[in-house]
């Protein structure tokens, strides 16, 4: 298979989808380079419907790349933070792509489609620099395949998706949690994906671009909520899923963001291994915690500073919002760790008022 | 679109309506179906004095926080608390319960000068 060409541009584009958005009602943003819908409804009522039934993102914006050839598993290994070894064909885990400091250039999910072929699925606003990081590192032998154009991507999450699911496929079965499957229908190729980004069961599913609409329109006939990236965001937040760009950047590593869970730093060498081991011998000096206001507030929004109980400027908001889950103010910020631990008191400054918060447990939201 | 016809309008989607030298400030219908989901507003404090187009308060949704101005000069008398409890007022009843805040007015003459439900109407579209 021929590496696909990507013509950079400064023009926002367009997911297949986009025409069934405007039809669905949507409000369209520009995000990541794309236009995408922030919302149909109100985002309070796609968060619940998530939560409570069954919703449906677009996110064809995302990227998919295939890797392919003898030997793909250990190449890749050696460029990601997880460990690819522990991958049975079929299953899939999250894991991040690394620079030499240890600092997170992206993270994403892979799933081992069968053995030497892997699926990756990326951020749409990394699809480029991750091509390109995993171009210059590529082995004698391997192909990759940046396939981000030919697929439409939707992701249905909530209680009902896997109801969903089985009424508009009653012949086959979801995939095991972190699992993925790849069948052909109709001359189609299609897969599913036991992932997601909501911190509910559910799955996301790619089909050809072309075929994206009907697909996105039999889900939302089957009951499933169009939902808008306001509501992807809420969602992931309450579970503390990290967003790359906001919560994850080149400068953090994912040890400092909590997400050691996800570094296999005994399986070998990597790129970024050093830095952790470095970092983790010397010691954190910051860790991405979980603020929660103690009381009513105005909204916490990512880039509103911390201050400590005594007034001195800890650091910012790298995410946050008014929960609509538990209607409280939640947030995430990178704090020293002096004042890291579960329990600390600390104020989030709104336009010139503060509004006090606590670093509490991670996730926010825990299904009951 | 509900629009009433004894307010006054501003470009910046707020509605007026003069009592005396008194004038109630709210946002239109319009404007919280843009908005949707008003999880918290930010009051003005009592006895402020303001020029027309001071932001003297902010309505949040869920994704964004929105300016929102103070129509005419003149000095704040009061905000309205219930957006405390429920600042969901403003998408359900936005031109009574949801109103934001109290303003006594300098000059009545320039809320008199702000749209009129029609003008307000060809403005939306």
């Amino acid at each position: 298979m021929p590496h696909s060409v990507r013509f950079v541009s400064n023009e926002i584009q367009e997911t297949p989808l986009a025409d069934l958005h405007v039809k669905l009602g949507a409000k369209m943003i520009p995000f990541a380079g794309w236009n995408m819908p922030v919302q149909y409804t109100s985002i309070i009522n796609e968060h619940t419907a998530v939560r409570e039934k069954v919703g449906i993102f677009d996110i064809s914006h995302m990227g998919q790349f295939f890797l392919e050839g003898e030997g793909a598993e250990q190449w890749l290994n050696t460029l990601l933070s997880n460990d690819v070894a522990k991958l049975g064909v079929g299953e899939g885990q999250y894991t991040m792509m690394l620079n030499e400091n240890g600092g997170v250039i992206d993270d994403l999910i892979i799933y081992r489609e069968a053995e030497g072929r892997i699926f990756l699925v990326v951020n749409a606003s990394m699809i480029d620099q991750d091509y390109a990081w995993l171009e210059k590192h590529l082995a004698e032998g391997l192909i990759l395949s940046n396939e981000s154009n030919a697929w439409a991507g939707m992701a249905v999450q909530g209680p009902e998706a896997s109801a969903a699911f089985k009424t508009l496929f009653p012949e086959r079965e979801l995939p095991p949690r972190n699992g993925m499957e790849k069948w052909t229908q109709d001359n189609e190729s299609l897969i599913v994906c036991r992932t997601g980004y909501t911190g509910e069961d559910g799955f996301e599913f790619f089909s050809p671009a072309e075929s994206g609409s009907k697909w996105f329109q039999s889900f939302v006939d089957k009951g499933a909520e169009p939902c808008g990236l306001g509501a992807r965001d809420s969602l992931r937040l309450e579970v503390c899923y990290p967003l790359n760009g906001s919560d994850l950047s080149p400068s953090r590593t994912p040890l400092e963001a909590g997400l050691g869970f996800f570094c296999a730093l005994e399986k070998g060498d990597f790129i970024g291994r050093d830095s952790l081991l470095k970092q983790k011998e010397e010691g954190l000096k910051e860790r991405l915690v979980a603020l929660k206001y103690t009381g009513k507030g105005a909204p916490p929004r990512a880039h509103y500073e911390v201050f400590s109980k005594e007034g001195e400027r800890l650091s910012e908001l790298t995410s946050g919002v008014l929960s609509p889950s538990l209607r409280e103010g939640i947030a995430l910020a990178y704090l020293p760790l002096s004042h890291a631990k579960l329990g600390t008191l600390v104020d989030i400054d709104v336009r010139g008022r503060k509004f006090e918060a606590e670093v509490v447990k991670k996730p926010f939201y825990k299904k009951a | 679109m509900n629009i009433p016809e004894n307010l006054r309008y501003t470009s910046d989607h707020e509605w007026i309506l003069l009592e005396g030298d008194i004038a109630t400030v709210g946002i239109t219908d319009h404007a919280q179906e843009e908005l949707t989901d008003v999880v918290f507003v930010e009051l003005p404090d009592e006895g402020r004095s303001c020029d027309a187009a001071d932001p003297v308060a902010v309505v949040e949704s869920v994704k964004a926080a929105s300016d929102i101005y103070c129509p005419i000069a003149g000095e704040i008398v009061s905000g309205n608390v219930d957006l405390e409890a429920d600042p969901s007022l403003v998408n359900t009843s936005p031109y009574e319960s949801g109103w934001i805040f109290k303003v006594k007015v300098n000059d009545v003459a320039d809320v008199e000068a702000l749209m009129d439900a029609a003008a307000y109407q060809d403005l939306i579209g």
